[in-house]
């Protein structure tokens, strides 16, 4: 009796662990999606920003990164260059991440279309990039070898999901507007990016030659930021007048 | 009062035991139980085992491999023993190493603490034995939820603390399984030294704080908040100051309070008690090994946090502390026939012993 009482217990007890920690992956039962609202302004009527990031004087020269603690990466690496100053022939600077910073009249749904960030080659593609809040990023590894992608944001949930095995996504998404949250692989150290997220779509990423080009935006008067990964920021104001250009131009510099 | 029982100590000690001692400790080791011998080479084993795992968990943090597995007690869903080494690349050979090393340090534990509890005739040290046992646990546990919960800093200042403190224990549990403990060191006179005591006990303690220090620095990133050295931007104090700049700060500060007090409790054993050799060692090595860190200290600011000297401050660290403590310990041995057997329950069966 003793025995069965005890073989009850522990059968009891095993089903209510296995109750208590199955279905946890199960994604839970969302809300039905709230009517995208229209932006508080005429479409027709939209301008737009654009301008160049020029870096002057000599920039850092990039520095070769060692990635023989892993021999996979030795020989996917196809960019062996350190990233963090990308200046061009005119001295355009590349990865500034531009966006409108003020207030911005009406609300924008988050884009539908998904966002990738490829760990390839050991390095993350694109370096510096934007999402919206509520659009899905997804992260791939497209490399033969594993990696961790830790986000340490300030103002959204921190994580650090494994990637063992090549082909893995994995998909996220941001609550909260930040500038900028920081990407790491804490395998290969020298793997970083950063995302800028904001609650509307008003966001551009220079290219190598500096340029960028920020369209659909309400007419008015706005503030434009420019952030860079080692310069830090500047700002200014600009007046979008109506089906027009406005002219946005920042120049960095050392120290 | 107490300086003059020291100098009496000092008169008396040379003639009688420099004559004797020497001669009858190897006869005497020949004649010690094998058992008892292989447990305390056991309890060495260990030891050096604790100490190579406080240098993989120092090479974790400097090299930032903390969060390269993000998984636990699993490493990217392998169970911990089957991962694959092949797949240890990058900041994964650091923390998975260090995970390895500390289960094989947790088996050995277990080992440790039964073979006390089937062995060691004094309760006192079978608990201690449990206690370690028990602490290992805990680090692994801590370990673990350093990893889940991102380091937070006061769990990973509390995984550091630990493991100082695990090693410091059986380093001592190695000290109290020693012939030398076990047979007071053949001193047939106690050591009457207050003073010495005092300084010997307050020793640990100074570098257990200074450790702590250390490790609250290391995890809140303030290693090179103060970039020059010895001088602190170029002056003696700050010139100015942050949370950062203050716990480096402390820790400097902290490095010349415990100077002192190693160098006075070196210096008491040196002057008063030259003959007993069982202070003397520890008390010299003591004093060799806090140099040494200081000057790791002060290459680990200068050379930028470099990898190797970085996680060599932190080992140096375990041993200026588990040294510290082997004084302490000695120092309390030697004073008196009495002792002993007010300190420990079991004695009378270890007298026992055949």
């Amino acid at each position: 009796m003793q025995h069965r009482t005890l073989w009850a217990f522990v059968s009891f007890l095993v089903l209510a662990v296995a109750a208590a920690c199955g279905g946890g992956s199960e994604p839970a039962e969302s809300a039905a999606p709230a009517e995208p609202a229209a932006p508080a302004f005429d479409p027709a009527t939209a301008g737009s920003v654009s301008g160049s990031i020029m870096f002057e004087g000599e920039a850092p020269a990039p520095e070769t990164i060692r990635m023989n603690s892993d021999p996979v990466c030795v020989k996917a690496a196809t960019d062996t260059e350190t990233d963090y100053y990308v200046v061009g022939e005119g001295g355009g600077l590349g990865n500034v991440f531009v966006y409108v910073k003020s207030e911005l009249p009406g609300s924008f749904p988050p884009a539908s279309d998904t966002v990738i960030l490829d760990q390839q080659g050991c390095r993350y593609t694109p370096h510096v990039f934007g999402v919206q809040v509520g659009q899905t990023l997804q992260i791939v590894n497209s490399d033969p070898t594993l990696h961790n992608i830790h986000a340490t944001p300030a103002n959204n949930p921190e994580f650090n999901t494994g990637q063992p095995i090549q082909g893995m996504t994995f998909d996220r998404t941001f609550d909260n507007v930040e500038i900028m949250v920081p990407f790491k692989c804490d395998v290969h150290g020298w793997m970083n990016a950063y995302v800028g997220v904001l609650d509307h779509p008003f966001f551009a990423v220079t290219g190598s030659d500096g340029s960028f080009e920020i369209s659909g935006l309400p007419p008015g008067t706005h503030t434009i930021e420019a952030w860079h990964e080692e310069l830090g920021t500047q700002e200014m104001e600009v007046t979008v007048p109506e089906s027009g250009t406005a002219e946005a131009s920042f120049t960095f510099s050392m120290g | 009062m107490t300086a003059g029982r020291g100098s009496s100590a000092r008169s008396r000690e040379p003639a009688r035991i420099g004559a004797s001692f020497p001669l009858r400790r190897r006869p005497f080791i020949r004649s010690w139980p094998m058992g008892r011998l292989w447990l305390h080479r056991y309890v060495c084993f260990v030891a050096v085992a604790a100490a190579l795992l406080i240098t993989a968990g120092g090479l974790v943090t400097s090299t930032g491999s903390g969060l390269s597995v993000p998984d636990w007690p699993n490493t990217y869903g392998y169970s911990m023993i089957t991962f694959p080494p092949s797949m240890m690349v990058g900041g994964i050979f650091y923390e998975h190493g260090h995970r390895l090393i500390a289960t094989t340090v947790g088996l050995l534990t277990i080992g440790l603490a039964v073979w006390f509890w089937r062995a060691e005739p004094r309760a006192w040290v079978r608990r201690l034995g449990w206690i370690a046992l028990a602490a290992v646990v805990f680090q692994g546990l801590l370990g673990g939820i350093t990893v889940l919960y991102f380091l937070p800093a006061p769990v990973s200042i509390g995984h550091a603390g630990l493991a100082h403190l695990f090693f410091t224990l059986i380093v001592s549990l190695g000290v109290l399984t020693s012939p030398g403990w076990l047979a007071a060191y053949r001193r047939p006179e106690p050591l009457r030294d207050r003073t010495l005591l005092r300084l010997a006990l307050l020793a640990p303690a100074a570098v257990y704080a200074q450790v702590l220090l250390g490790a609250v620095m290391r995890h809140t990133g303030a290693g090179l908040a103060i970039p020059d050295f010895p001088l602190a931007f170029g002056h003696l104090v700050p010139p100015s100051w942050s949370a950062a700049i203050g716990i480096h700060y402390a820790h400097r500060v902290g490095a010349a309070v415990v100077t002192v007090i190693v160098f006075a409790a070196a210096s008491r054993v040196l002057a008063h008690h030259w003959a007993r050799t069982e202070l003397t060692r520890p008390a010299m090595l003591l004093v060799g090994l806090l140099l040494v860190q200081i000057g790791l200290g002060a290459w680990t600011v200068l050379s930028g946090k470099h990898v190797a000297v970085n996680t060599a401050h932190v080992t140096a660290g375990s041993l200026v502390l588990a040294t510290a403590a082997v004084l302490a310990l000695r120092v309390h041995r030697s004073r008196g026939s009495d002792a002993p057997e007010r300190w420990r329950p079991g004695a009378a069966a270890l007298e026992a012993l055949p």
